[in-house]
Order: structure tokens, then sequence, then C-alpha cells
């Protein structure tokens, strides 16, 4: 009945080399690695050298880290089986409350600062608790939430500022720390992006709440039944990608020493599509963190590559367009390798 | 005589004005295995709702140990030690093997300020619990569920409720999708549950499995228990009769009969 395990793995033998293989393709970022690679090779050879030089370098990745502190909860989310579009409006309202606290009444920044953070807070968690109590599906409640925050952000702007624009300037130390250039080119928020991503990969690689994580996207039911507290884990993932979004756009008022209520929109889309390139799928139970940064670098590059090439830069979206299948095709492929690769030596065993 | 481990007595489940369960009364010993057979409709999937804690019976009673118990969730009946498993195991497919083994369950080590999630412990144990079991080809813990059949799937589901000290088994028709190797070997694993004292509930509706590995059988007919038999007390011919509800047996014999001739 069955086969000896010892012929299983013997060093060298082909069987060893399928089981790399194996662990390769099982990876969710696979795929991910692969686009980054040929975007970035793609715009070396057409954007040349100023691509490739450090202001080329700090373009893209000034780009990156914005998206990608949103695109890591937002990858939580995704793989949780769930969406945030409010992100798109949290950020001008974090970006608005920064502003009007600390530049229109001039209290201190670090008042400003926690009011912008418990904005993002208090809007991920009204999503997080409409989704576990209507069991309505998250992108009907965070596109409700998402204009319905517009709204207020516009009509409170302009009760309480008169204006839709608000100017605010920041003092030494929060302009270092959240809005400042780090050798006059890359931003400082690139470090908390990689403070993000050791956050978030230790969340989601290291610790037990990634496996409820995984769980809850890949079974919400049997999830539930194995004792994860799922509704509390949506609230927490809510609140997560409230928080991050409302940082961004508080250092983005910060850097432009003003906020308008119109920015951020396009954060909604962005950070799915990076999320997407990096390899999780729609459905959940499936990504890594890795792959969310991968997929994030590969939406920067080309959306900045693009200025570095003799194209004009209207064609960057349609790159984006056929990558995004193509990363969605080519992850779809790996997973399907991953689960019959591993189950290819069963052939024997489960044939009928 | 000690009390059955796991016993209903007189148990009815009604949903509004529809009766689907009535009067049952089964019982299952330590070390038993108990097959609950019958067609589809019979009312399988309800009484499993009921000792799982979906459902509580509308009324009757139901007793571990010879106490009285009731479920309020699915949850409260897993700390009772009543583990169900479904026809598809009821498992994560992107999940690595060693992970899925251990949701909600999480083994942890220290690393510094960090609690973190033991990667190796829970490929270990997965495995070798699996090995237990007679799944000898998995040897890599961080295999994704999806790549296991059928039968390793359920071997895979077993192995957790055993390692998590299950004391009841619910097998929801195991072998139902698997073909008859994979079925031969759930059949076996059913038997070393067993072997371990656990009391096993297998509800299936093919004959032949349930007879190979029963102690003890209950029919269900559209809702009520038509026979209760040990093992050696029926033949395969008088179970398939009974599930089919006897008489529509003899009368598509009759009737097969007469289109031969």
């Amino acid at each position: 009945m069955h086969s000896p395990p010892a012929s299983a793995a013997t060093p060298g033998s082909p069987e060893t080399l399928g089981v790399s293989l194996g662990k390769l393709l099982r990876r969710p970022e696979t795929g991910s690695l692969i686009g980054l690679i040929c975007v970035f090779v793609f715009f070396s050879v057409f954007g040349g050298d100023t691509f490739l030089s450090v202001s080329g370098l700090a373009s893209w990745l000034n780009i990156a880290a914005e998206l990608g502190i949103i695109a890591l909860p937002i990858g939580l989310l995704m793989i949780a089986g769930h969406l945030d579009l409010s992100v798109g409006s949290v950020i001008p309202a974090s970006s608005m409350t920064v502003a009007i606290v600390s530049g229109h009444f001039g209290l201190p920044m670090p008042v400003g600062i926690a009011c912008a953070l418990a904005l993002g807070l208090a809007i991920g968690f009204l999503n997080g608790y409409l989704i576990i109590r209507t069991d309505l599906p998250s992108f009907v409640v965070t596109l409700g939430t998402l204009f319905a925050v517009a709204g207020l952000t516009l009509g409170l702007s302009v009760i309480v500022a008169g204006s839709t624009s608000v100017a605010l300037k920041s003092d030494p130390l929060t302009k270092m720390l959240l809005g400042d250039f780090i050798n006059g080119k890359f931003e400082v928020i690139i470090l908390w992006w990689i403070g993000a991503m050791l956050l978030v990969g230790y969340i989601l690689g290291h610790s037990k709440y990634g496996n409820w994580i995984l769980a809850l996207g890949g079974d919400k039911v049997s999830a539930r039944n194995a004792g994860i507290p799922t509704d509390k884990l949506n609230v927490a993932l809510y609140m997560g990608s409230g928080l991050c979004a409302a940082f961004v756009g508080m250092c983005q008022a910060i850097l432009y020493n003003s906020a308008q209520v119109s920015a951020g929109q396009s954060f909604i889309f962005n950070s799915i599509i990076a999320v997407v390139i990096g390899g999780v799928i729609l459905t959940g139970g499936y990504g890594s963190v890795l792959g969310i940064v991968l997929g994030t670098m590969t939406f920067a590059i080309v959306n900045q590559g693009i200025y570095y090439t003799g194209f004009d830069a209207n064609w960057a979206s349609l790159i984006i367009g056929v990558l995004l299948l193509a990363a969605v095709l080519l992850n779809n492929t790996f997973r399907a390798m991953a689960i019959s690769h591993s189950a290819s030596r069963t052939k024997t065993k489960a044939a009928p | 005589m000690t009390a059955p481990l796991l016993q209903l007595q007189g148990v009815n489940k009604s949903f509004g004005p529809i009766d689907v369960l009535h009067d049952i009364s089964i019982e299952v010993n330590a070390g038993e295995v108990l097959c609950l057979l019958g067609d589809n409709g019979a009312g399988k999937s309800t009484l499993i709702r009921l000792l799982s804690g979906v459902h509580k019976p509308t009324s009757g009673r139901m007793l571990m140990d010879g106490k009285p118990v009731s479920f309020d969730d699915p949850r409260s009946a897993s700390d009772h030690g009543i583990a169900t498993v479904h026809q598809f195991g009821g498992t994560f497919p992107l999940m690595s093997i060693g992970r899925s083994f251990f949701v909600g369950a999480e083994p942890t080590k220290r690393w510094g300020p960090f609690e973190v999630f033991d990667r190796k412990k829970a490929n270990e144990i997965a495995v070798r619990e699996m090995r237990q079991l007679g799944i000898t080809r998995i040897t890599d813990g961080d295999r994704l569920v999806g790549g296991l059949s059928g039968g390793e799937r359920q071997a895979l589901a077993i192995a957790r409720a055993v390692h998590f000290g299950a004391r009841v088994l619910i097998l929801d028709e195991p072998t139902a999708a698997l073909g008859v190797k994979e079925a031969a070997h759930v059949l076996r694993i059913i038997l070393q549950a067993r072997k371990k004292g656990i009391a096993v509930i297998f509800i299936t509706h093919q004959v032949t499995h349930a007879l190979t590995v029963g102690d003890h059988f209950a029919v269900l007919i559209r809702g009520a228990k038509a026979a209760d038999f040990r093992k050696g007390e029926k033949t395969r011919e008088e179970v398939t009769d009974l599930m089919a509800g006897g008489e529509a047996m003899a009368g598509l014999e009759a009737e097969i009969e007469s289109h031969l001739h």
C-alpha cells in the first residue's frame, strides 16, 4: 500500500531537485519576482542611465513607499478575503485633519498627528464593525464609507476652514521624521515603509495571527469552528488599513506643507493592483508580504519608469493593465503547479 | 457497566413544521465504531449537526459519560471532545500542511520580545501524526493541503482531531468521493482511531464500507431509526434492503426481472 519513504529523498536524485522546485513554486511571490525583473530590465533598456541613476531610483522608491505602506495592510485584508476601498478617502481626510488641527487652528503637531491617526482607526473600526454586523460584502460596505468619508471631508473642510485646501507649517522635528527628504531625493517615508514591511512580515509570516488570517481567507466557517475570533480579527485588519492610510495622508500633508480634499483616489485601485501583482488571490487565503512588496515596486517602476523612456506617459496605464492580467494568469499557473507538484508523486496511489 | 461515551435519548429535531428527526436513540462507546447508514435525505446530515453543535435538538437528551450535555455552538461540542470531519476534510487548500494542522492552536516559541509561530514544530508534528495513520508519502509539512489526495486530506483531518484529543470522531461520508484504494486506506485509519479508544461515528451510504469497520449499526429512514444491530447480525443484502426501504428494492428487482424476459 505505501511506498517506502526511504526512496523519497535521496540526495542528488531528481526527487531532491523536485522538492526544491516545489518549494519555490509554493511561494506566493515567485510570480511577482519574475514580473519585477521583467519590468526592471525593460525600463533599464528603454529608460537608460537616468532610470538607473540615484534620482531615478528615488523617483520610483518614493512612489513605492507611499503606496507600499497602504498596500501592506490591504494585502492582509485581501488574504483574509476582504477589500478596503475606503482608503481613497481616508488619505485626504487625515491630510485635512492634521492640516486643520495643527495648521488652521495652530495646535501642536503631535495633537494633529494623533487626531489624524485616530480618524483612520475610527474609520477602520467602522468598516470592520459594519461588515461583521451586516455580513455584507466588504466591497459594498467600504464603497459606502469611501463616499461618505469623502463627502464629510469636503463638507467639514469648507465649514471649518472655509476652503478645500489648507496650509500646514510643521515643526522641524516632525518635518524631519515624517515629511523630509534624505539626501535631497529620498522621502523619509521609505524608512517607514521598511518598518511596516518588517512588522507586517512578522504578523503574516511568523506570528499565529498570520495563520489566522490565512485560515480566515481560506474558509471562514472552518476558521471560526477552529476557535479563531474571526470578528475581532476582521475589525483589527480594517483598523490596520485605516491607520496606515491615515499615516500616508498625514505624511503627505507634512511633506507638501498643505492638504487638499481631493488627494488619494488613485490609491484605491493602485493598492489592489500592487497586491494582486504581488501574488495574493482576490478570493483570499494565499499571499505573502514579500510578494506584496515586490508587486508594489513593480507598480511604482512602471508608473515612474515611463518618464525616463521616450514614450508618452499615457502608455503607463496600458502597461499596468497588461501587467495586472499577466500577473494574475502567471500566479494562477504557479499556484496550480504548486498544488499539482506536491501531488505529482501520488499518481500511482490516487489513480482511480 | 459504565455509561456509553455518547448517547442520544429520544431526540427529535424539527425545523418549523417539518420533522426531520424523530425519536432517535443511539449510543456509542469508547473504542467502538458506530455506523450511521441511510439514503440521501434520511436525516444523516441533521443528526451530524446536532452532534457537532450546529443545531440543538428540539426535544430529547444528549448525554456524555452518562451526564446530560448541551452544545451552544460547534466550539462547545469540540470542547467536549467531539470532532467532526467533513467529506472533503474541511481544510484550507492553499495553506501548508503544518499551518492548517494547527489553525487556532498554533505552537509558538519566543524570539526576543516576539512570540513566533513555530513552523518547524508544527510541520514535524503534523507529518508525524499523519505518518502514524499510515500516510508515509508526506515528509514535508510545507506542502500545500491542496496537493493532497482526497484520502490524505481525510487522514490529515482525522490526525488533527486525534492530536487535539478528540474522544468522539464524527466522519461524514469520508469515503464517498474516493476511489477503491483510497477508501480502503481511510477505513484502515478508522480502525486505527478505534484502537486508540476513540468512539467513531461513521456516516455513510456505502454498506460494504460500513460492514468492514463497524461494530454497531443504525439505519435511518426518513428521519427515524429503522434498525439497530450489531456486527454479524445482518448480511449485506439485508442491510441494503433496509436502507432502500425493503419493498422498494424488491420491486426494483422484479422490474428488472421483467425487462430481462
